[in-house]
């Protein structure tokens, strides 16, 4: 399906593209987070488009914490190669080592330590002054003043009081050593524009947001995946199979699937828009007090 | 289909319903939807954000986990009683939820059939005009919220102001709480025609006034029954049918260079987002700076090359010749070229904390190009409520002004009126890194274009030859009674015994003739740096080796000053003595006076000193003579080589 050059998709596409342009072009040593969900996606799309003919000038980094979903790693090595890009993978290996777990530590702890302090010292190991994140401002409330480029300390910390104002397209690009950015190229998309684009552009996504027989546990009304032996099962706890698919992707154990026959993107969308929950609650981390994802973000979370 | 009928239809009645092809015609018209941005501004408790949480709320765009979680916060925040609290959805922020008000600009989104919208939601709080002007920056429609009890205040005008300022042409008085004045028909025209005689002169070319009850819904997605006398569109109906676009594609061609694409040594184009006009094959263009010309070969996109092109397209243009390109240039069309000049008179917002000085250089970004700039001449204030011009020095936060601007190098622009694009600019601190400023371009100033620097025939190499000397700045700062004329004196005894051309610029005889109209506040000071910093290189070109010795307490200004000399002429010397020991010596009484309060504004003591992170030359002054300081600095100046 084309898209239409006036409509808001044409619009959102143009503005993500210039965005991705502008970091490459200001900043000495950007890389974009893939995180391998659908927003990701789309952002890697984009910047595809925004190089033609030459590739993105900048490498993907993404953070594994060991509990992807095994699917998720498959597609993010393919995309990779089929691409043609380099792809930084990072893991806390000291937490690997102290053993820990969503069920361990508890779902925030677990968060910090394998994702929030990981890509801290991923970014900071490699230097980069600027780092992508396909994070949406209709998200989550507080992102919603979330600006395009978001001003982080040298500690990677994010002061809401003191980011700068964003006139125009002209965004400021200007860090002191150690300092850095964090661009934000899908600002301005919903998740219906995520959706409608993918299914525009055929971009692949990996095959766990279509519906299929999947085993399953129900946990807290949420339906988690059995991946794979790693996610301890409570006495009385059965996989039954059941088909499933993910509205978002994260960590296995820490992502509710949802029954589903949608196995098409169309199907998709139209499930999306009789949708009665948004995308988060498939999330459980954020299930904490209101202004939790605030909190996380002050520490450096994207 | 009305508004309520397409929210609806968002959620899940009619999609649900088709099936197949029918649904795939769905989607497709779904894409084929425009987008209007648009902000919303009004005083604190107008109901903006009631308003905004109306439109999203009857939009459907509110999932049911977004509403349990409103559930719940309504009742430890909410100011409704039982009633669900629609602005509650809006405030983003821990700490403003606390303070109960809006104080940062926040985006939201909704959808309908026709449109996609994306709403700047600006607080209306007093000191904000800084997020309102952002917000504006990129809005095409403003939505201005008055409380129909109260009629138009203060703050309408000033966001009318700051609205046309920054060139939106389409407003929305939304006359809110028509409830609480009973429906009342008369006092809805009479406040519609009080704005529109006030807003005539800002020459809006749509304006229109609805009468609504943000709180109720009346007219905002559905029309009222309570309004039978109203007879124009619902907020929403008029938001989805405007046009805004006042076909940017039309314009001459414009498209700032973002990035050079070379992917090989076949291939070289240039990516940009078209500001203005349309673009096809064969059209010749101009690099506008150098006045370079060539013809577009190709419009290349990932998705396939294009016939043509045009405003808000991402493309990669290539030349049929190879003409000097450069990220930060200004393609254009060849019959209708931008200005070009390294100065031009501009509306600056000022938005950082500290005021503007004019003389102090800053980055200023328009477009893809950063050059850096100084305000040259503050020509008058502007009361953003009362519209009267004022005499300024400076500039403050939240401060709007008339000014002229001087680059350090000429770049292409148009005025904003014509292109928001090509003639906004923002300014940015060059040590903090803030974004300081919002500038709109008002016009190049020719003076600029007709003074051509008169090509000297004895150059400055001439005049540095005959006196047998490199030439150079030594620049002394520090505290008042620090040492620095002292030094500097005797500096100069020894250069002259060493048959050096030699000239000391110092307060006494520069304060007392050529600064003698300056005074001590922040911008006199920054005002006499410059200029000492300009005579310095006068001297420079003349052949001198010239010694400052000046408190100059601001690093902007030092830099500045270094940045008009080429590199290694300026050397930077911090004469370091503890504050303590210059009070200790006070030689000319003048830091008792200052204590005592009968001398404003002294260096150290109510007035910041900031100290050189990198001096050519530090002189840690304590328990070392001044005589032994003075053969520190000779000798550094031999082995830099500027005496034999
Ligand atoms: N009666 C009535 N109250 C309203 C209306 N719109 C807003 N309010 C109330 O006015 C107060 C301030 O509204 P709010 O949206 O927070 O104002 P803001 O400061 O402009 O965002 C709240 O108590 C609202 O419930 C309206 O149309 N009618």
């Amino acid at each position: 399906m084309s898209i239409d050059r006036q409509s808001h998709l044409r619009r959102l596409e143009a503005e993500s593209i210039r965005i991705i342009r502008e970091v490459a072009a200001e900043f000495s040593n950007p890389v974009m987070l893939y995180s391998i969900g659908k927003d990701s996606s789309v952002m890697l799309h984009l910047a595809m488009k925004a190089f033609y003919p030459s590739k993105p000038p900048f490498p993907l980094l993404h953070i594994d914490t060991t509990w992807k979903f095994r699917e998720m790693i498959r597609f993010r090595d393919e995309t990779a190669a089929r691409l043609g890009l380099d792809l930084i993978v990072h893991t806390n290996r000291e937490g690997v080592a102290q053993g820990l777990t969503p069920f361990t530590h508890g779902a925030s702890t677990y968060t910090h330590v394998m994702k929030t302090e990981a890509l801290k010292a991923a970014l900071t190991a490699h230097g980069f002054d600027a780092a992508f994140g396909g994070a949406r401002r209709d998200e989550e409330k507080s992102r919603a003043k979330e600006r395009v480029f978001s001003f982080r300390t040298a500690t990677h910390a994010w002061d809401p009081k003191n980011q700068r104002p964003e006139l125009w397209q002209l965004f400021n690009a200007r860090v002191n050593k150690g300092e850095s950015i964090r661009a934000f190229p899908l600002s301005n998309w919903t998740e219906l524009d995520i959706w409608q684009y993918i299914l525009a552009q055929r971009i692949p996504i990996v095959p766990l947001y279509f519906a299929a027989p999947r085993p399953v546990v129900e946990r807290n009304g949420m339906l988690v995946m059995v991946d794979d032996d790693r996610l301890p099962l409570k006495s009385g706890e059965v996989p039954e199979i059941r088909r499933v698919r993910f509205r978002t992707l994260g960590c296995y154990p820490l992502t509710a699937a949802m029954e589903s026959d949608a196995t098409t993107l169309e199907e998709i969308v139209r499930e999306m828009l009789i949708a009665r929950t948004s995308e988060r609650q498939g999330r459980l981390i954020d299930h904490d007090e209101a202004g939790s994802m605030e909190k996380k973000k002050r520490e450096g979370y994207f | 289909m009305n508004a309520s009928d397409t929210a609806a239809a968002l959620a899940s009645d009619v999609p649900a319903a088709l099936e197949g092809a029918a649904f795939s015609a769905y989607l497709a018209a779904q894409e084929r939807k425009s987008l209007l941005r648009f902000l919303t501004c009004g005083s604190v408790d107008d109901g903006k954000s009631t308003l905004i949480g109306r439109l999203l709320y009857d939009t459907k765009l509110i999932f049911e986990d977004h509403l349990t979680t409103l559930a719940r916060d309504s009742r430890k925040h909410g100011t409704t009683g039982e009633e669900v609290d629609l602005a509650l959805l809006l405030d983003g922020l821990e700490a403003e939820r606390e303070q109960g008000i809006t104080i940062d600009v926040a985006y939201r989104f909704f959808t309908t059939e026709r449109r996609k919208f994306i709403v700047a939601d600006t607080p209306g709080h007093e000191q904000y005009t800084r997020n309102m002007a952002t917000g504006a920056s990129t809005s095409d429609l403003a939505v201005l919220l008055v409380d129909a009890r109260h009629g138009l205040a203060t703050q309408t005008r000033r966001h009318s102001f700051i609205v046309s300022l920054l060139g939106i042409r389409h407003v929305v008085l939304a006359i809110n709480k028509i409830d609480l004045i009973g429906f009342d028909a008369a006092r809805f025209r009479a406040i519609e025609a009080e704005y529109a005689a006030f807003a005539r002169g800002f020459g809006f070319s749509s304006l229109i006034a609805v009468p609504i009850s943000a709180r109720y819904g009346d007219n905002v997605t559905g029309r009222s029954d309570r309004t039978p006398w109203y007879e124009g569109p619902t907020l929403l109906e008029h938001l989805e049918t405007i046009e805004v676009e006042e076909s940017r594609a039309g314009r001459p061609f414009r498209m700032p260079v973002q990035w050079v694409n070379r992917p090989n040594l076949d291939f070289r184009g240039f990516s940009g987002t078209i500001a203005s006009g349309t673009v096809r094959p064969g059209d010749t263009l101009v690099v506008t700076k150098s006045g370079k010309s060539s013809t577009v070969a190709r419009i290349v996109t990932y998705d396939g090359d294009l016939a043509a092109a045009s405003a808000g397209d991402a493309v990669t243009l290539t030349l049929a010749d190879e003409i000097d390109v450069s990220r930060g240039d200004l393609l254009s069309a060849a019959t209708a070229r931008p200005d070009v000049a390294d100065q031009f008179a501009a509306h600056v917002i000022w938005m950082g904390e500290e005021p503007l000085y004019p003389g102090r250089s800053y980055l200023l970004k328009c477009a893809s190009r950063t050059v850096t700039a100084s305000v040259t001449e503050l020509k008058h204030k502007i009361d953003v409520n009362t519209f009267e011009t004022l005499a300024a020095k400076e500039l403050r936060l939240n401060e709007v002004a008339v000014c002229n601007l001087a680059l350090s190098e000429p770049i292409a622009f148009d005025a904003y009126r014509d292109n928001r694009e090509t003639g906004g600019f923002i300014l940015i601190d060059r040590f903090t890194n803030a974004t300081v400023a919002a500038g709109m371009i008002a016009f190049g100033l020719r003076r600029a274009a007709n003074v051509h620097w008169q090509a000297l025939d004895v150059g400055k190499e001439a005049h540095a030859r005959q006196k047998g000397q490199k030439p150079a700045v030594l620049w002394f700062t520090g505290l008042s009674g620090s040492g620095k004329s002292t030094i500097a004196n005797i500096v100069e005894k020894k250069l002259h015994a060493l048959g050096r051309h030699t000239f000391i610029l110092d307060g006494d005889n520069v304060r007392h003739g050529l600064n003698r109209d300056l005074g001590f506040t922040e911008a006199d000071r920054v005002e006499n740096i410059r200029r000492v910093g300009e005579v310095a290189r006068l001297f420079v070109d003349a052949g001198l080796i010239v010694l400052v010795s000046f408190i100059s307490p601001f690093k902007a200004e030092r830099r500045m000053a270094r940045e008009r000399l080429a590199d290694g002429e300026f050397i930077e010397i911090h004469v370091d003595t503890p504050i303590e020991e210059c009070e200790r010596r006070d030689v000319k009484g003048l830091y008792a006076k200052a204590r005592q309060g009968k001398l404003k504004n002294f260096t150290g003591i109510d007035s910041p000193y900031e100290p050189p992170e990198a001096p050519e030359i530090h002189l840690s002054t304590t328990g070392r003579a001044a005589e032994d300081m003075a053969d520190e600095i000779i000798a550094s100046l031999r082995e830099r080589g500027f005496i034999g």
